[in-house]
């Protein structure tokens, strides 16, 4: 690891104090992924800003059909809320598939989300559910957030400090977990909102998270599995690596999506 | 640097840490505490799982300066001298190791699965160890290991 300095923010404009202080700065929220990135060299930050005993950040609020989250939310905190569960069944049973015991006791829903990990989790509900992330400047919507891989719309000194999901009427995620890391090699969430049927493929894609048109289409006529039959994600944006080719993973997303909406309708 | 001071296995211990520091490192190196394992570069294998503040963390994805204040237990605090803790005692039991390079992190985790999960299933076993690799055997006489310590601990 390169030599940092470490500081540690006791509230939300302390943090942003001190990232306009240093630009050469990062957030570290559970650390699950910035600390093995910064232990294989691959960031050199001059400092590391540690969020973990900013108030602001933490609290689950469940209140009015919306599920709202602080930045610093830990997936077993998610995994284990009743009040999540009873909302939004589909948000805890993901929290649960993410990673493993450990990661899931450190990592964090809004390091997740920034983070923009193709091969996360969480973009595929905030995406699929249509959620708002709430920064320190402002709000932005989910399907002005994601920018591709690793990318998002977070500008400099922009910190992501709540998440706010609305509950569908229903939704499921199916995921098939990479065996060695855990992480999608093709997950898909689907959800029934107020504003109609919104997939959301993580894993799959080249530019990360991405919605299905075609699939939303085909499930607004008709919510059943036997609706998506003969439609598939164009392999052309997939991701390809080591792991799996393109075809491979666009086939896999479309096997998710169908065990998505078998969950859903049983 | 930073100055951090906690609790470990009980004690209480003050350091003064550089930003990169791994927890790991910090109980390892200055503490001297050689039963937490490194086994990865990765963060992958959790042979170095340790608690801090009641739950299972890989002590090389925490920075040492995180742990101001917390309270940390790691697998040299888990015996009460001579007798060990139940889950130690059925990892010997049910030669729930062959090597034993996994083992520290198997047993912590071991431990605070069982702390949520008093009686667990072999499935809620085998999803609860999924952050901790052993390379040597396979995981049939771990798995009987935990479930020996359900037992024990009943």
């Amino acid at each position: 690891m390169y030599a940092f300095e470490y500081l540690r923010a006791n509230t939300l404009a302390e943090a942003v104090a001190m990232l306009a202080q240093h630009p050469e700065a990062k957030l570290l929220a559970g650390g699950q992924t910035f600390i093995p990135t910064l232990k294989a060299r691959l960031a050199q930050p001059s400092h590391v800003i540690d969020l973990a005993r900013v108030k602001e950040l933490v609290g689950i609020d469940v209140s009015g059909g919306v599920v709202s989250m602080g930045a610093m939310t830990r997936h077993i905190e998610v995994a284990a809320s009743a009040e999540v569960r009873k909302a939004i069944p589909a948000l805890s049973a993901l929290a649960f598939e993410i990673g493993d015991l450990q990661v899931r006791n450190r990592g964090t829903l809004g390091g997740s989300v920034a983070n923009n990990d193709p091969a996360a989790d969480y973009p595929a509900a905030v995406l699929a559910l249509n959620a708002v992330i709430v920064t320190n400047q402002r709000e932005i919507k989910a399907d002005d957030f994601f920018q591709g891989m690793f990318a998002t719309t977070l500008a400099e000194g922009e910190i992501v400090t709540r998440i706010r999901f609305p509950a569908p009427k229903r939704a499921a995620y199916s995921k098939f977990h990479h065996p060695a890391s855990g992480y999608a090699m093709a997950g898909a969430f689907v959800a029934e909102t107020a504003g109609g049927v919104r997939v959301a493929i993580t894993g799959a894609g080249a530019s990360g998270v991405f919605r299905w048109p075609a699939a939303e289409a085909a499930l607004t006529k008709n919510f059943a599995a036997s609706a998506l039959e003969g439609l598939s994600v164009a392999k052309d944006g997939c991701l390809a690596d080591l792991h799996a080719g393109a075809d491979y993973r666009a086939h896999l997303a479309g096997v998710m999506t169908r065990r998505a909406v078998t969950q859903i309708t049983g | 640097m930073t100055k951090i001071a906690f609790t470990i296995n009980g004690k209480p211990a003050a350091a003064d840490v550089e930003g990169r520091t791994l927890l790991v490192d910090l109980i390892r190196e200055e503490l001297r505490l050689t039963g937490t394992h490194v086994g990865c570069d990765t963060s992958q294998c959790g042979c170095c799982t340790i608690h801090m503040d009641g739950v299972a963390v890989k002590s090389c994805a925490v920075l040492a300066a995180q742990a101001d204040g917390a309270t940390i237990l790691t697998i040299e605090g888990l015996a009460s001298g001579d007798k060990l803790h139940p889950v130690q005692q059925a990892f010997t039991e049910c030669h729930g190791l062959q090597c034993g390079f996994c083992t520290p992190g198997m047993i912590m985790t071991a431990v605070a699965l069982l702390k949520d999960h008093p009686n667990p299933s072999e499935a809620e076993i085998t999803k609860g160890l999924e952050g901790n690799l052993c390379r040597c055997t396979g995981y049939v006489n771990i798995v009987k290991s935990v479930q020996r310590a359900a037992e024990l601990m009943r």
